[in-house]
């Protein structure tokens, strides 16, 4: 039994979402709640996190680890509070979507991959967004950031700096 | 101005919300869907001859046809919005300013297929939109669409949203399937297709966003009245998703049978390239389907001129055509190097393979290193017919589509771009600056490497 | 119904598969399969290497598939007509797929215990080609430890995702399964955790290639240079009825009785397999019977050996020490 404990917002979250499928087919809820308990969780999974859920689900802790680990928007390690996703196939790459990551790379002084020392950042680059039209863009939260200029970039920067910017959208 | 059916509505102030999308004629097709026989729906939805727009372009109304009513098993309705085909974004566009356009169509159809249980299944990085979703769905059950006994109907229907998490995988529909019940998504093997075994083992029918999004005018207006639009078996209108080298991108509505040359260059739509630079080629359906050479573009081998059909678009086969796939439109100018976009892409089929079948899992890798060698100047001349090769191995030999997508614009890119492949190999050195063609367009240097004979 | 099989016609039950209607047929029709495995439900489909081209579809409906199937999950119907090993579209598919399997296997036969009885090694030596085309690296896992009697070796894994289901099948609870995605895919159980149960050591039989190996038995000996014969005893758990790979009278390891397509007969326990290694725990029923085709028979010399010229000072290289030779000879074997 894993002694994690989370939020009564989340564990009544966990309940709605479990409650779309028919009895017995829990399951199908998994990938959602993954990204429930991600975003509540510094935006990365631990395996104590993962047997909580499997507890949940009543299902193996095996099977989230399989689903975890295959699709990619699942952290396994520590990232930056803010972590800019750059959308780098064709259509961005043709709208320099490369000179942007490089540019936002060398400004917070880390590789591709890397979390800064404060903690705040990582810079990713990952495969199409789905906002091709409006290349070249970044991910950050659950938030689109689209036509990116160099002045866009530092701008974003000091507001994540400052604190100003949100990370969940809320309609 | 051509006719609007999906987006008609989209300069609405407040359409994303119920009243505005009400005020306006929403749900009209629910009241008259409830009234009508299920099988009569199917009938005008075949009638309306509309094909799938997720990008195989399959009738929409053969596909509910063939669902398993006699099973006894509940049917399922699921809306494929896993979006991720490199150069679509349409139903990312519908979806966040038209919610209840999808909604309305998830039920219509869903009364059309009697399925009591009903889900959207959203790509997990279009978080918002799933948030907007969700807004949506809880507007429609507490005005009476959606949950026990809908307006009197003795109809009970529920419609979900669910995410996924990064897969591209995922939008082929059994992966969808896998992935909605919180497996992997790795694709299943068919048969048993979808419509006899799909969601939970039950009969399924999984539907592209603005596929579910044409139904309400279907339903409303009559199938024949939806074929009336467009071009022989291309019938009604089209999102298309521009982007690229061109000076207006974003989503359009075309009627389909539009001319190519009209849509790529009047202000109405594309208004032409973004700069003084030449058009190089276009992918016309999205990453997967081949890429045509400027040339090929506006007129095919036979000079007729292009339209904006799906048989148009791939009058001539693989080898001067292509497909209107997804509708991702994606225009490349001279500054273009084909070599190093078609590594892209390749790394992106690498990247999203699930790994399942061996051709796929380790063909795309293999295909994406080459490239990469290629491009970045260690490839030599015979690199170029062993990815020949392994395209041709992996396309037809997997399980999903995801091979032959992955194959698909390798080929093209190595027949219609040979040579631009051969100088990448003769010189290395001129090729080190990702943007050499923007110092030096292909114009300029293509008389180094010699037209040799083209693979067809 | 009747499906005829590169020429070879055959009657079989409704929903009967084309492999396995090949099989019924037998000899050189039969599609090698390295993830179809029949005593587990689910598997198949994966690896590609089986598949036919279906030239007809049935006596209803003649018209050929456009696309070869694969033929462990494909069912018959009434007068399909398939070819097989026959078709050359079918042994160019084979060919690319032994290709893909092979370029990031590590290739180390020489120093897998897997060696001589690998279903790969068998592919490699029927659809493989002498040079390989590959020249990138090759890919690579950090070593996963599943417990003291099995060891996994996943740079020889070829995701057949049998063992997973020997896991869900088999055993209690599955506690390893596959992680990450494509080329990255891993055998693993995630954090380092024993596979711990009765049933865990049959993954070692049903794993096509080298990945999983009995720990028991690592590196001490060739299986050629053993002396594989069936035997039984009586196990509470499960059918007793092993194979003993002996040297002289030490039982070197214990596996499930297989057929000809490698396939175990009836699953054993862990008991049988790791822990009952004295010759008197054990009634020997008879020699076990090669596969014509296993590269295991083609370097066995138990048998008659022809005498070759060859110049070395070591005579020993060309027919074995003495002792060795008796130690597997299989004269006195019932």
């Amino acid at each position: 039994m894993s002694e994690v404990v989370l939020s009564e917002r989340l564990q009544e979250r966990i309940k709605t979402l479990i409650s779309r499928y028919p009895e017995g087919k829990q399951k199908s809820a998994l990938i959602t709640i993954l990204h429930e308990v991600q975003n509540e969780n510094d935006d990365y999974l631990t395996t104590d996190l993962m047997d909580k859920i499997a507890e949940i689900l009543s299902i193996k802790p095996i099977e989230v680890y399989e689903v975890a680990t295959f699709y990619s928007m699942y952290n396994h390690k520590p990232v930056g509070k803010y972590m800019l996703e750059f959308c780098r196939t064709s259509c961005c790459a043709t709208r320099k979507a490369e000179d942007m990551m490089e540019y936002t790379c060398q400004k917070l002084g880390v590789k591709e991959g890397e979390v800064t020392p404060d903690g705040l950042f990582s810079v990713r680059g990952v495969e199409c967004l789905g906002a091709c039209g409006y290349a070249p863009m970044l991910q950050l939260g659950d938030f689109y950031h689209e036509f990116l200029t160099k002045e866009k970039i530092d701008q974003l920067i000091e507001d994540c700096r400052a604190g100003k910017v949100e990370l969940i959208s809320k309609v | 101005m051509s006719k609007k059916i999906l987006l008609e509505h989209i300069n609405v102030p407040g359409i994303q919300g119920y009243e505005a999308y009400r005020k306006v004629g929403g749900y009209a097709s629910v009241e008259k869907a409830l009234k009508m026989a299920p099988l009569d729906i199917v009938e005008e939805v075949k009638k309306s001859g509309l094909r799938g727009r997720g990008g195989a372009g399959f009738p929409t109304g053969m596909k509910w046809s063939f669902i398993d009513k006699k099973s006894g098993k509940p049917a399922h309705l699921v809306c494929n919005a896993d979006e991720s085909e490199p150069g679509t974004f349409k139903d990312r566009y519908l979806m966040e300013k038209l919610p209840h356009l999808l909604i309305e169509g998830m039920i219509t159809g869903s009364i059309a297929l009697e399925a009591h249980l009903s889900y959207i299944y959203i790509r997990g990085e279009y978080m918002w939109v799933y948030r907007i979703l969700e807004r949506a769905i809880n507007e429609a059950y507490a005005n009476g669409w959606l949950g026990k006994n809908i307006k009197g109907s003795g109809y009970d229907l529920d419609v979900h949203v669910t995410c996924g998490a990064g897969a591209y995988i995922c939008g082929e529909e059994t992966a969808l399937i896998e992935s909605l019940e919180g497996k992997r998504g790795n694709p299943r093997i068919k048969p048993p297709f979808p419509a006899v075994s799909g969601l939970w083992g039950n009969p399924t029918v999984v539907n592209n966003v603005e596929s579910i999004a044409a139904i309400p005018y279907i339903v409303n207006n009559g199938g024949e009245e939806y074929a009336k639009i467009g071009v022989g078996k291309s019938t009604g209108t089209k999102l298309i998703s521009a982007s690229g080298h061109i000076k207006n991108p974003g989503v359009y509505e075309i009627e389909l049978g539009l001319p190519v040359d009209e849509f790529m260059n009047s202000d109405e739509y594309l208004g032409g390239m973004y700069s003084d630079r030449p058009l190089k080629a276009v992918v016309p359906g999205g990453s997967s389907v081949p890429i045509l050479p400027a040339e090929l573009f506006y007129k095919n081998a036979k000079g007729e001129p292009r339209l904006m059909t799906y048989e148009s678009l791939s009058d001539g086969g693989f080898a001067s055509a292509s497909m209107m796939g997804s509708g991702g439109f994606i225009v490349y100018d001279d500054t273009t190097c084909v070599v190093r976009n078609t590594w892209n892409f390749s790394r992106f089929y690498h990247h999203e393979s699930c790994g399942q079948c061996s051709p796929c899992r380790e063909g795309t890798g293999w295909m994406e290193k080459i490239l990469w060698r290629i491009e970045h100047g260690y490839g030599n001349m015979e690199d170029i017919d062993l990815l020949w090769e392994i395209q041709r191995k992996i396309e037809g030999n997997t399980i999903c589509p995801l091979g032959d997508a992955a194959a698909w614009p390798v080929a093209a890119a190595i027949r219609h771009f040979r040579d631009e492949f051969e100088f990448h190999v003769k010189y290395p050195e001129k090729i080190k600056d990702r943007n050499h063609f923007v110092a030096e367009p292909w114009e300029k240097v293509k008389h180094l490497v010699k037209k040799e004979e083209v693979l067809v | 119904m009747k499906v005829t099989i590169d020429g070879q016609s055959v009657e079989v039950e409704p929903g009967t598969t084309i492999l396995n209607a090949a099989r019924m047929i037998g000899g050189d029709v039969v599609p090698p399969a390295m993830c179809y495995y029949s005593k587990l439900k689910g598997s198949g489909g994966k690896c590609r290497c089986c598949l036919v081209e279906v030239s007809k579809g049935s006596d209803a409906n003649p018209t050929p598939m456009p696309k070869l199937v694969a033929s462990c999950c494909t069912t018959v119907m009434d007068g399909m007509e398939v070819k097989s090993g026959s078709s050359e579209r079918v042994s160019e598919a084979r060919k690319s797929v032994t290709e893909f399997l092979l370029i990031n296997h590590p290739l180390d036969c020489p120093i897998c215990d897997q060696a001589g009885e690998c279903d790969l090694q068998n592919l490699g030596f029927n659809h493989g080609k002498e040079a390989t085309r590959y020249q990138e690296g090759r890919r690579t896992f950090e070593k996963i430890d599943i417990g003291d009697k099995i060891q996994l070796h996943m740079n020889r894994c070829i995701l057949c995702y049998r063992c997973t289901f020997v896991g869900d099948q088999l055993t209690p609870e599955r506690c390893h399964g596959v992680m990450n995605r494509g080329d990255h895919a891993e055998i693993s159980t995630f954090i380092q955790k024993n596979i711990d149960n009765e049933w865990s050591g049959n993954m070692i039989d049903v794993c096509p290639v080298g990945a999983l190996t009995d720990k028991t038995f690592r590196f001490k000996s060739r299986v050629w240079f053993t002396k594989p014969m069936d035997a039984h005893r009586d196990c509470d758990k499960c059918c007793g009825k092993v194979t003993l790979y002996n040297f002289g009278d030490e039982i070197l390891r214990v596996s499930a009785r297989k057929n000809e397509y490698n396939e175990v007969e009836d699953f054993i326990c862990n008991t049988c397999r790791f822990e009952k290694k004295n010759m008197s725990d054990w009634t020997i029923d008879g020699p076990r019977k090669f596969a014509k085709y296993s590269v295991i028979n083609q370097n066995n010399y138990s048998g008659k050996m022809e005498t070759v010229e060859f110049d070395t000072p070591d005579q020993t290289v060309l027919t074995g020490r003495a002792e060795d030779r008796k130690a597997i000879s299989m004269i006195n074997v019932k």
